[in-house]
């Protein structure tokens, strides 16, 4: 009786183990076929942009070809003005960015820290407002652009970052589990004046989730499309995103295929290059948001 | 005793003036550019404000006629359709996979290898320019891209993509799931991290099969983050844009079967009907405020938990 009882046991064990290994063999088959999805259109991105014309209307190729000099100095020296698109987009991204995490990081401190009248009703408000979308508000927002005549400018696309509610969210919770108010405190002994506390003290305090934001916002950003299309009109004003639509726009059938991809590349790859240089740090990043929200 | 209390509460009325001016930068820019447009947004759309060729025509109150004519010439119902149409194909398989996904990287038992790196891949087309994720789509698809070479060669002949109505939305779609699915794989994640691993151990002791784990422990309990990441993506998908409007030359084509709601909206934006686009506006607000309000109260509710 107790040996038929060991036997069970082994054969369940057995088809338990091998059960598991069914399912990390699915588990894995699964993983890497999504990845492979993932890729596959980046892969075929970059191949297309070193092959000639001819090459890429015969269909896809696993293997590089040999014109990406070729398709970068067509792109350089082509009609669309890929490098002003760069430097805009690069201006307003960065700008965005560094506004954005500034003035959250001093919003989420005055609620954090300090007591004032009507405190909880105002973090209760930025709490409400903050899924509303911008497209919503857009139509007050570019008419009131256009009637100030402040049409392609940088300005009206730069400075509203300073009332970004998501980030503000996500830095007033890190603070609530890591800015501890007894080293403001400290700093007042020593002191410190309020602004020279929050500069000198709070902000370095903050780097992990600074960065985080930083990195979220300079990519949305740069990726904006639909309120810098509506203002930027002008010819030396116009961002990436702008002449990605007008290639698209354009009789693009005519057009060298090598240099379309090139310069979708263009535009993609910079945010490539700087997620695989942070990626651990991004995707910890949304994990903490995930938990904290 | 009096005193130093009396001092205290001086002080942190002092102190409380900087929490104010700290956080004018906030109110200023929300006021300036958020709250302003908005009032303004509402206030457009009672009135007739267009340009008819050279010719001004406006502004002219005309109560709620605007909103009239939206809802009467359909088109707002047409695109409305086609907007969930296309949330709906890349939610679905969205919201599935990233469960499996966020329950296989949790499972400890299944040891997957090089998680990292597999989380660093799905993640990454969340952050690619979309309208160049879209114009990508565009040259691979189109009649004369690769891929069309290559069906040509299996001898199937050409398939035109952006001809065909559900081609196009599937492809719309197709792009929204690989966009978000690694975002919310990432975010299950975090919350299946979150429940105590001693439930787990109890159900296996207990003898049940991981379907079963997964059906009356997992789900059950993931429930408010997968209401929460159904609300935030709802709201995402009123705001569709960038890939259709990319996709389809901003004209929804074929015949207006891919247009979403912000590309209505960007058309009257940009033939400036300040009138209609007003009243177009003052829907979507509604739409996102009553989703928004839902996001909160879950939001309000976790906290106090």
């Amino acid at each position: 009786m107790a040996r038929r009882k060991v036997h069970v046991y082994d054969e369940k064990g057995i088809k338990e183990s091998m059960g598991l290994t069914g399912r990390r063999i699915i588990a894995h088959t699964v993983l890497i076929f999504l990845s492979l999805l993932c890729l596959f259109w980046f892969y075929m991105l970059f191949i297309n942009c070193t092959r000639t014309n001819a090459e890429i209307s015969t269909g896809f190729s696993w293997l590089p070809g040999t014109n990406f000099i070729k398709n970068w100095t067509n792109l350089k020296n082509g009609s669309i003005d890929i490098f002003t698109g760069l430097r805009n987009s690069a201006f307003i991204a960065i700008a965005s960015a560094a506004f954005c995490v500034y003035f959250s990081t001093l919003t989420a401190f005055a609620i954090h820290a300090y007591n004032f009248p009507g405190k909880n009703a105002i973090y209760t408000f930025i709490l409400m407002v903050m899924m509303i979308p911008t497209q919503v508000t857009s139509l007050g927002f570019v008419k009131l652009c256009r009637d100030m005549d402040l049409e392609s400018s940088f300005l009206p696309i730069i400075l509203p970052s300073i009332a970004a509610p998501v980030t503000f969210f996500y830095l007033k919770q890190y603070m609530d589990s890591s800015l501890s108010l007894s080293l403001i405190e400290a700093a007042r002994i020593d002191g410190s004046s309020e602004f020279r506390t929050f500069n000198k003290i709070v902000l370095p305090l903050m780097k992990p989730a600074i960065a985080v934001q930083a990195i979220f916002t300079f990519v949305s950003s740069w990726n904006n499309y639909y309120v810098p299309s509506l203002l930027l009109t002008k010819e030396e004003k116009k961002t990436l995103p702008i002449l990605i639509a007008q290639l698209r726009a354009s009789d693009w059938q005519t057009f060298d295929m090598g240099k379309v991809y090139m310069c979708i590349a263009f535009s993609i790859f910079p945010v490539i290059i700087v997620y695989l240089l942070l990626s651990k740090f991004i995707v910890a990043g949304v994990a903490l948001g995930g938990v904290k929200e | 005793m009096a005193d130093t209390k009396k001092s205290q509460k001086h002080r942190s009325v002092t102190r409380g003036k900087w929490g104010i001016i700290f956080l004018l930068p906030f109110a200023l820019a929300f006021f300036a550019f958020q709250l302003y447009p908005l009032v303004s947004t509402i206030y457009n759309s009672f009135f007739k404000n267009f340009r008819d060729g050279l010719t001004q025509v406006g502004p002219e109150f005309i109560g709620l006629e605007n909103f009239k004519t939206l809802f009467q010439d359909g088109l707002l119902l047409k695109y409305a359709g086609n907007t969930l149409i296309m949330w709906l194909i890349g939610f679905i398989p969205q919201i599935l996979i990233s469960l499996l996904l966020a329950s296989w990287f949790a499972n400890h038992r299944l040891r997957i290898r090089a998680a990292g790196f597999f989380k660093t891949v799905i993640y990454m087309p969340n952050l690619i320019m979309a309208s160049a994720f879209a114009m990508l789509f565009f040259a691979l698809f189109s009649d004369i891209g690769p891929v069309n070479a290559v069906l040509e060669s299996m001898g199937f002949g050409t398939f035109r993509f952006f001809s065909s109505v559900w081609a196009t939305r599937i492809l719309v779609g197709f792009m929204n799931f690989l966009m978000w699915f690694g975002n919310t794989t990432i975010l299950l994640m975090a919350g299946i991290m979150g429940i105590d691993p001693a439930l787990f151990e109890a159900a296996e002791v207990d003898g049940a099969r991981p379907g079963q784990i997964f059906r009356q422990i997992t789900l059950p309990i993931l429930r408010p983050i997968l209401l929460y990441v159904m609300l935030t993506s709802m709201i995402g998908g009123i705001q569709m844009f960038d890939v259709p409007q990319i996709l389809t030359d901003g004209y929804g084509s074929p015949n207006t079967t891919s247009m979403t709601l912000i590309m209505y909206l960007n058309q009257h934006m940009y033939s400036k009907n300040y009138g209609m686009g007003g009243a177009l506006s003052v829907i979507l607000l509604i739409m996102t405020a009553i989703l928004s309000l839902l996001v909160f109260k879950f939001m309000v509710k976790k906290k106090e938990d």
